[in-house]
């Protein structure tokens, strides 16, 4: 196992892996042990801020793997990150216990409101951690499970099934705005007081979340750098250049697909349950198809088919959105359609895929 | 001789007629005198009294009795009341007497004397000139089944010339007579009749509330009866009401799709900013009124006609410019289009924000797509007509682009087989641009029917966009009948999955229907067969 990993490991990866493992470990240094007065000290804020950058790169991990890997272009990958963000935040509701507004000891605030006298059936066991994040993980698995059988079972490919993903989270969009839902409507979770017993305000929780988010985005990278580098992955790769070539040499075509987009749909649910305790809130927009599709974007501009590069795309394209909405709101949008427009034109490769080509030409090798 | 006869007759008749209408002076006095009074019982009766005594100023009598406008003069009980500039009028004769009076006291009114006043004044609309306001008090009557005012009713029934205000002054007294316990069986059993035959929500209330309680066997077999027939008559009616909601979204469907149906068609790929040329076509249409309203405020009935080319002309020409600048380094790569057209999309919802504002803004609507046309009580909205007949009249154009012209014939080629058409020496670089425009355009002229019925915002076209997508995969890919097919299929299924589910849940089973449904026939209703289409 090891040796497998060292053997297919470029330096990209490597340094990738450390990185992450370091700031995991230097970043809450810096919050906690460092004082407010120093220089060095990261405000908890930031360190939240960040925290929900790196869920984010989470998510771009998943959709490149399913994209970059199979040429499945998920507009509907939204909607497992807010699967999984539902599941945590209803853990996080359940926490709440007796200190909501209406006090009662097991009903959520929303459900005393609505006059609902008993827990739905959806919201059992919601109160154990462990339940919980079995729900994590399964519950956007079930879906993509169910929804890539169909899908890739009747060859629906290319454009349709960008437009039926997305068709599936609006229609999860729709859905979870109903109160009847008994999913908090409108205004989804929030107001969360404990995770686990620490309460979620603190700085040091939000500092463990933060080096949790980080080790699982580490964790997400080699997991799906050892299903890429495998001959699995070169199944994918080649399902992505030639589908119907790879079916005719024997490949069962869509178990492979079904399979890489459940794994893919398990890690955005994992990101979004990661990141709903870092925001503190999880509402039906998190659905919404723009999202999505934004989310494509980060991988776009960091390097489809590259792994690190979707990270890195997200974190910057956010941290972009986080500076120009907060200076100039009106240039964002302008910005952001800019870069959807630039980096197809210009940029096929993204920002990591563009640097490896120009580091092979360096070294003389030709640029593969 | 006779001739003398003649004349004596005539005088005779004369003064006969003279004297007739004297004591009928007399008469109206003496009534009127009676709500010169302190006594609350007295001005109860003198009310009914008033009212019944067909009097010209009845009318106005007791409407000033009601604003507390009327007074007698305590030394003769002559009425006078003030009129709206706030002189006295004499009550007896509905003129402004010589000079004003003196010595006026108040007529009181109190809670019974004003319940009085009411049925008073209903009953005497029932006798008003003008037949829209009779029909008024008719349903009035229907609505309060007021037993007091079968009299009446009877009375004006068998005055009553025209056949509309007969029917209603008769139905009316049907409800009345419905559930009155001491009115004759056979009475009772003509009111359930004639009650089916009105057969409205109303009546079938007032049917439903005959029972054995209160009526004889006979009358339930007929209330009953007319009730289930009521019944079958408003389960058709609703049953058309939907298909016609459904058909009129189809036509907003079909119009906002038909557009992306070209371009998907013919270039494969996914205009994510469709959307926003349908925007781009309301905001033209908002513009236009704006100007007109300024400049020439006689032409507004015109500024739906005027905004149609020329919101055709400015979606084209941005649709251009987007394919020629951007799009077409893209061809052959679908999914990058979508990004790359996503991007457009966000940017022109930003100008347009920046343009004219993040609010809503205000797009009249012409005379002629104003007001309700009732079938019976089904009820056809001229707005929603003139939108199904336009989005037809554009499917019907497209069609005749695509069957008749040469660009149309170039473009069939194209959506066959690309590379085989361009053996054939067209040029497709020209088609693409031309097709790009021509869609975008025709998302133009969409945005001018939808300014009449949505929210002209920024945001127009997202909410537009995902059910497109939709018509279009649902119908197939370049064939315009089957968009039609499509839109309309979504439309019907819609309005009839919403009375049944709710509005949400109706959308999200027609979703997953159609999620369903693409993974039956991933090419849609209409697929084209051959071998092109394995890309």
């Amino acid at each position: 196992m090891i040796t497998f990993f060292i053997r297919h490991f470029d330096r990209t990866a490597i340094g990738f892996v450390t990185t992450l493992l370091l700031i995991a470990v230097v970043v809450p240094l810096l919050n906690l042990v460092v004082p407010e007065s120093s220089a060095f000290h990261i405000p908890t804020y930031l360190v939240s801020l960040w925290g929900k950058y790196l869920a984010y790169a989470l998510l771009a991990l998943a959709l490149d793997l399913v994209w970059g890997y199979c040429g499945i272009l998920s507009l509907g990958h939204g909607a497992f990150f807010a699967l999984g963000g539902y599941a945590m935040g209803m853990y996080l509701m359940r926490q709440i216990g007796a200190r909501g507004v209406y006090a009662d000891p097991v009903l959520p605030d929303f459900m005393v409101f609505l006059n609902w006298k008993e827990l739905p059936i959806t919201w059992y066991f919601f109160d154990h951690i462990g339940y919980t994040l079995l729900m994590i993980v399964l519950v956007p698995s079930v879906v993509a499970f169910v929804f890539g059988w169909f899908a890739f079972r009747s060859r629906v490919t290319g454009v349709y099934l960008s437009i039926i993903t997305q068709s599936l989270t609006y229609a999860l969009l729709l859905a979870f705005f109903r109160n009847d839902m008994g999913f908090g409507g409108n205004n989804g979770l929030t107001d969360f007081k404990d995770i686990i017993g620490f309460p979620v305000q603190a700085a040091s929780t939000r500092a463990t979340l933060f080096a949790l988010t980080s080790l699982f985005l580490a964790l997400g990278f080699l997991l799906a750098r050892a299903m890429v580098v495998s001959r699995f992955g070169q199944i994918l790769a080649s399902i992505r250049d030639a589908e119907s070539r790879t079916r005719f040499l024997g490949y069962r075509v869509e178990h492979y697909k079904v399979l890489v987009f459940v794994v893919s749909a398990a890690m955005a649910g994992i990101a979004g349950a990661l990141y709903v305790p870092q925001v503190g809130i999880i509402n039906p927009s998190e659905f919404s198809p723009s999202n999505s599709i934004e989310a494509v974007i980060w991988v776009a501009v960091g390097g489809r088919g590259t792994l690190v590069g979707a990270a890195i795309g997200a974190v910057l394209v956010n941290f972009a959105k986080t500076w120009l909405t907060g200076s100039f709101p009106e240039l964002w949008l302008y910005g952001l359609g800019a870069l959807f427009i630039l980096v197809t034109l210009f940029l096929p490769k993204g920002i990591v895929g563009s640097l490896a080509v120009v580091v092979q030409r360096m070294k003389g090798g030709s640029a593969a | 001789m006779l001739r003398r006869l003649f004349v004596i007759f005539g005088l005779v008749v004369l003064l006969a007629g003279g004297a007739v209408r004297d004591s009928y002076a007399d008469d109206a006095t003496l009534t009127l005198k009676r709500l010169a009074t302190d006594n609350y019982a007295d001005i109860e009766l003198g009310i009914a009294a008033v009212a019944a005594s067909g009097l010209p100023s009845a009318e106005a009598v007791l409407n000033a009795l009601a604003d507390s406008r009327l007074s007698y003069r305590s030394a003769d009980k002559a009425l006078f009341f003030k009129d709206a500039s706030g002189s006295w009028i004499d009550a007896a004769t509905n003129t402004m007497p010589a000079e004003q009076p003196s010595g006026l006291k108040p007529v009181k009114v109190n809670n019974r004397v004003r319940r009085a006043l009411e049925a008073a004044l209903g009953s005497m609309t029932l006798m008003a000139a003008d037949p829209q306001k009779r029909i008024a008090a008719a349903e009035a009557v229907f609505k309060s089944r007021d037993v007091n005012t079968l009299a009446a009713l009877e009375s004006v029934i068998a005055k009553e010339q025209d056949p509309v205000v007969k029917r209603h002054f008769e139905e009316a007294r049907a409800a009345v007579l419905l559930l009155k316990v001491d009115a004759p069986e056979s009475d009772r059993v003509a009111a359930a009749e004639r009650l089916g035959e009105r057969g409205d929500q109303d009546s079938l209330a007032l049917l439903g509330a005959v029972s054995e309680a209160n009526a004889s066997a006979n009358t339930v077999v007929a209330a009953k009866l007319a009730a289930k027939g009521i019944s079958r008559r408003l389960a058709l009616l609703s049953t058309v009401q939907n298909a016609w909601y459904g058909l009129s979204l189809g036509s907003v469907l079909l119009l906002a799709a038909i557009g992306l149906a070209i371009t998907f068609g013919v270039m494969g790929i996914i205009n994510m900013a469709h959307g926003e040329m349908v925007m781009l076509g309301a905001y033209t249409t908002f513009v236009v009124q704006e100007i007109i309203r300024t400049k020439a405020p006689g032409l507004f009935d015109w500024s739906l006609p005027i905004a149609i080319p020329l919101a055709f002309c400015v979606s084209a020409l941005v649709g251009l410019l987007i394919e020629r600048t951007i799009i077409r380094y893209l061809y052959g790569r679908p999914l990058e289009t979508l990004l790359a057209t996503w991007g457009v999309s966000l940017m022109l919802q930003q100008a347009v924000r920046s343009a004219f504002g993040a609010n809503n803004r205000e797009v009249g609507a012409p005379s002629y797509m104003s007001g309700v046309w009732d079938l019976n009580g089904f009820q056809i909205t001229y707005g929603r007509l003139w939108i199904i007949l336009f989005g037809l009249a554009v499917f019907v154009a497209l069609l005749g682009v695509m069957k008749g012209t040469s660009l149309g014939l170039k473009m069939r080629a194209v959506i066959q087989n690309r590379r085989m058409a361009a053996a054939m020496g067209i040029r497709t670089p020209l088609v693409d641009a031309l097709t790009f425009a021509l869609g975008s355009g025709v998302a133009g002229i969409a945005g001018v029917a939808l300014s009449q019925i949505d929210n002209v915002s920024p945001n127009l076209g997202q909410s537009y966009i995902i059910d497109s997508f939709l018509v279009v995969v649902f119908g197939g890919v370049g064939n315009l009948w089957g968009t039609l097919l499509g839109a309309l299929s979504l439309g019907l299924a819609n309005k009839f999955l919403e009375p049944i589910a709710g509005a949400v849940l109706g959308k999200i089973i027609l979703l997953a229907v159609i999620i369903l449904f693409i993974q039956r026939r991933p090419r849609g209703l209409f697929a084209l067969k051959g071998r092109a289409v394995e890309q």
